[in-house]
C-alpha cells in the first residue's frame, strides 16, 4: 500500500473559528494507482493535497495519520517533512506558470535545489527527462520568462518528478489550459507512471471527464469528508452515492468542466465548515434522505474497491 | 540592448538640454540685478566711476548681447567648462568655487547613500524574519523616514552638538586649523563630518529598511517560494532567492530617491554650515550670485543624471527580466 490515510483532520484557523476543511478522512492509494480526486469547489480537495506535502501557515493538523510506504509522514512538523518532500512526496502545483524563480536560469535553479537537498549531479538525467516531455536541454540555459506557458508547465512536471517520488500530487494542473494542452498534460502524467518515474499519483481536478481517461480510481469529496471511491469506470457508470450520481448525470463531454453545470438539479449549498452539522453533510440537499441520515454514515466498502459514505448505498 | 541604451541616452540628453535651458533662464528672468549688486558691494561714490564699472561688468557677463546670443554663448562656455565668474568670491571662476565644494558634498553623500542602502536592506531583510524586531524597531524606521532631513539634522545638532557638546556643529574642520594630512586635521575633519553624515544616513536607512522588509515578506509569499518549500528546499536557499529578487525594486528605488537624497544633503549642509554645494547655494542666494547659483544647480542636475544612468545600467545587469525584455537573448 503506497499511501494510507487514516481519520485525517486538518483545520484552518480563522478569526471566526476553525474551518473543518478536512474532517476525518480515511482512504488508501495502492502502488501504481492513479487516483482522481473530485468534488465541487470548497469540498477540501486542495486541503487534502496540501496536507500530504506541506501545511500552510493557517492549517492545523487536528488528528489522524498519513503513512507512505509504511512510514508515517510527520505532516505537522514542517522541518521533519522536508526529508520526505521531493524524494517521497512531490507536487505539481496549480501555479506552474509562476512556480520558477524568475531571476534564475532554470538549469541553475534546479542545480541549486538539488544541491540544497543533497542530491549530487543529476544533469544528464535532467536532460533525458526533458527530452521525454519534448523539451530540448537548451531550456536549462534560459530564464522562465523566455519559455511559453506550456513549456514552463512541462519543466515543472519534470522537476517535480526528478527524484522518482513514491507519491505525486497534481492539483488542478489542467484547469488553466486549453483542451489540447489538457490532454497533453494528462498523457504526460500517465507516462510518468508507466515509465515508473512515480509510483502512485493523486490528480486533483474539477473535470471528472478528463481525469476519467487517466485515473484508475476516483475519489469524490463533499464538504470536508469523503463521499465515494471506486474504480473510475464504476464511479462514472454505476455511482452509488446520491451526490456522485448528480455529478455524473451532469457529466458533459470531455473538456467541459462539470462545475459549469454542476448540481443544476440540487437546490441549496454545502454546509458551512465553520460549524458543520452532525450526520451526513449532504443531508440538506439529498433527494433520498431519511431519519438515519442524522447520524454520520461510515465510509464503507460495498463492493471490492468501492467505498461509499451513505446509508442508502447497499 | 543597444536600442534600450539608445533610448535611455536620448531621454537623459533631453533632460540635460531642458535643465540647462531652464537654468539659463532663471537668473535672467528673476528680479534682482547682479551687476547692481556688484556695484553696491564695491561701494563707490562717484557716479562716473559707477557707470564705468557697470559697463565693464555688463560686457564681462555678456548682458549687452541679444538673448539668443547669450543663450548660445552660455552653451559654448558651458561646453568649455566655463560657468562664469562668481560675484560672491569675485573674481574666482564659478568652476573653481564648485570644485572646491564638491569633495565635501560627495564625502557626505556617497557614504551615506551607499551605507544606508546596504545596511537598510540587510536590516530590513533581517527584521522580516524576526517578529520581535519587526514589532519594535520597525515603527522607529517609519518615524525615521517620515522625518524631514532638516528636522533630524537640527535635532542631532542640538542634542549632540549643543547639549552634549560631543560634536562640533559648524564647518568642515576647526577654524584654527589649516588643511593638511596631519592627524589633528583629519580628526577634526571626521568630527565635523559625523553629524551631517549621521542625519543623512538615518533618514535614508529607515526608508530602505522598511522597503526591504515589505519586499521580502511579499517575496516569501510568491509562488516560486511555495514551490521550493513544497520540494523541501531549505529556508537558506529560499531566503537567498527572496533577498535577491527583493533587492531589484530597491535598486530602482535608489534611482528614484537619488534626487531626494541629494536635496536632503544640500539642506543638511546648510544646517551644519558644511562647506559643500548646499552651502554654496545658500551663499549664492544671499549674495545674489547668479552665476554661482546657476553653476551649482547645473552641477547637481548633471551629477544626479549621471548617477541615475549608472543605476539604470546596473539594474539591467542584475535583472534578467529587463535583459530578455529587450529582445537581447530571447
Ligand atoms: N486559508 C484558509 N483559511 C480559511 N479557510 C480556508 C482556507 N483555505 C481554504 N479554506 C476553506 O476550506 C475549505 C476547503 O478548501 P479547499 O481549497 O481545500 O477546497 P477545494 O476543494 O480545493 O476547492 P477548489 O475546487 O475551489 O480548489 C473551503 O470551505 C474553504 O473555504
Ligand atoms: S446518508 Fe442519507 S443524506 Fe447522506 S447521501 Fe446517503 S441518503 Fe443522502
Ligand atoms: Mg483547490
Amino acid at each position: 500500500m503506497a499511501l494510507s490515510v487514516t481519520d485525517l483532520r486538518v483545520y484552518y484557523q480563522t478569526l471566526r473559528g476553525e474551518v473543518k476543511a478536512l474532517d476525518g478522512v480515511t482512504f488508501s492509494v495502492a502502488d501504481g494507482e492513479i487516483m482522481g480526486l473530485a468534488g465541487e469547489s470548497g469540498s477540501g480537495k486542495s486541503t487534502l493535497a496540501k496536507s500530504l506535502i506541506r501545511l500552510d501557515g493557517r492549517m492545523r493538523h487536528a488528528g489522524g495519520t498519513v503513512e507512505l510506504d509504511g512510514r508515517t509522514l510527520p505532516i505537522a512538523d514542517d522541518r521533519a517533512m522536508d526529508e520526505f518532500r521531493f524524494r517521497e512526496v512531490s507536487l505539481i502545483p496549480q501555479y506552474s506558470m509562476s512556480a520558477l524563480n524568475p531571476t534564475r536560469k532554470i538549469g541553475k535553479m534546479v542545480g541549486e535545489l538539488l544541491a540544497a537537498r543533497g542530491v549530487p549531479g543529476g544533469t544528464a538525467e535532467l536532460e533525458r527527462r526533458l527530452e521525454l516531455v519534448g523539451l530540448s536541454k537548451d531550456v536549462l540555459g534560459r530564464y522562465p520568462i523566455e519559455l511559453s506557458g506550456g513549456m514552463k508547465q512541462r519543466v515543472v512536471m519534470v522537476v517535480s518528478t526528478l527524484l522518482n517520488p513514491s507519491l505525486l500530487i497534481a492539483d488542478e494542473v489542467t484547469s488553466a489550459l486549453d483542451v489540447s494542452s489538457q490532454k497533453a498534460v494528462a498523457t504526460t502524467l500517465l507516462g510518468f507512471r508507466d515509465h515508473g518515474l512515480v509510483t502512485s499519483m493523486m490528480v486533483v481536478t474539477h473535470d471528472i471527464s478528463l481525469v476519467y481517461q487517466i485515473a484508475d480510481t476516483i475519489l469524490v469529496m463533499y464538504a470536508g469528508r469523503l463521499a465515494e471511491k471506486a474504480p473510475a469506470e464504476v464511479l462514472v457508470t454505476a455511482p452509488r452515492h446520491p451526490y456522485t450520481r448528480q455529478l455524473v448525470s451532469a457529466l458533459p463531454e470531455v473538456g467541459v468542466r462539470y462545475e459549469d453545470r454542476r448540481l443544476a438539479g440540487i437546490p441549496g449549498n454545502p454546509p458551512s465548515l465553520l460549524n458543520p452539522p452532525g450526520g451526513c453533510r449532504f443531508r440538506d440537499r439529498c433527494p433520498v434522505a431519511f431519519e438515519q441520515c442524522a447520524e454520520q454514515p461510515p465510509f464503507a466498502e460495498v463492493a471490492p474497491g468501492h467505498l461509499v459514505a451513505c446509508w442508502k448505498a447497499e | 540592448m543597444r536600442r534600450y541604451f539608445g533610448r535611455k541616452l536620448l531621454v537623459y540628453g533631453l533632460t540635460f538640454f531642458v535643465a540647462v535651458t531652464v537654468n539659463w533662464m532663471i537668473p535672467r528672468f528673476m528680479p534682482g540685478d547682479p551687476v547692481q549688486s556688484m556695484l553696491s558691494r564695491a561701494n563707490v561714490a562717484q557716479p562716473a566711476a559707477v557707470e564705468a564699472m557697470r559697463a565693464h561688468y555688463t560686457a564681462m557677463f555678456g548682458f549687452d548681447l541679444p538673448l539668443w546670443r547669450q543663450y548660445l554663448n552660455f552653451w559654448g562656455s558651458l561646453l568649455r567648462g566655463d560657468l562664469g565668474i562668481s560675484i560672491w568670491l569675485f573674481p574666482t571662476p564659478v568652476t573653481d568655487v564648485i570644485v572646491r565644494a564638491v569633495p565635501y558634498t560627495l564625502g557626505l553623500l556617497i557614504p551615506s547613500i551607499l551605507l544606508s542602502w546596504v545596511a537598510g536592506n540587510r536590516f530590513g531583510a533581517f527584521a522580516a524574519r524576526r517578529k520581535w524586531l519587526d514589532n519594535t524597531v520597525l515603527p522607529l524606521g517609519y518615524v525615521l523616514t517620515a522625518t524631514p532631513y532638516m528636522w533630524l539634522a537640527i535635532l542631532l545638532a542640538w542634542a549632540f552638538g549643543i547639549i552634549a557638546g560631543i560634536f562640533p556643529v559648524a564647518g568642515a574642520y576647526g577654524y584654527d586649523l589649516q588643511p593638511s594630512w596631519s592627524g589633528e586635521f583629519l580628526g577634526s575633519l571626521a568630527q565635523h563630518w559625523f553629524l551631517p553624515f549621521a542625519s543623512l544616513f538615518l533618514v535614508a536607512f529607515g526608508g530602505w529598511a522598511i522597503g526591504m522588509r515589505n519586499m521580502i515578506i511579499y517575496e516569501l509569499e510568491a509562488d516560486y517560494v511555495n514551490y521550493l518549500r513544497a520540494l523541501g528546499a531549505p529556508m537558506r536557499l529560499v531566503r537567498r532567492y527572496a533577498f535577491r529578487n527583493a533587492i531589484l525594486p530597491q535598486v530602482t528605488g535608489l534611482a528614484l530617491q537619488l534626487g531626494v537624497l541629494v536635496a536632503g544633503a544640500l539642506v543638511t549642509e546648510i544646517v551644519f554650515s558644511y562647506p559643500g554645494l548646499g552651502h554654496l547655494i545658500l551663499q549664492a542666494i544671499q549674495n545674489q550670485d547668479f552665476f554661482l547659483l546657476q553653476g551649482t544647480f547645473l552641477f547637481v542636475v548633471v551629477g544626479v543624471l549621471i548617477a541615475n544612468f549608472v543605476i539604470d545600467i546596473a539594474y539591467v545587469l542584475v535583472d534578467p527580466r529587463t535583459r530578455t525584455g529587450m529582445g537581447g537573448t530571447a
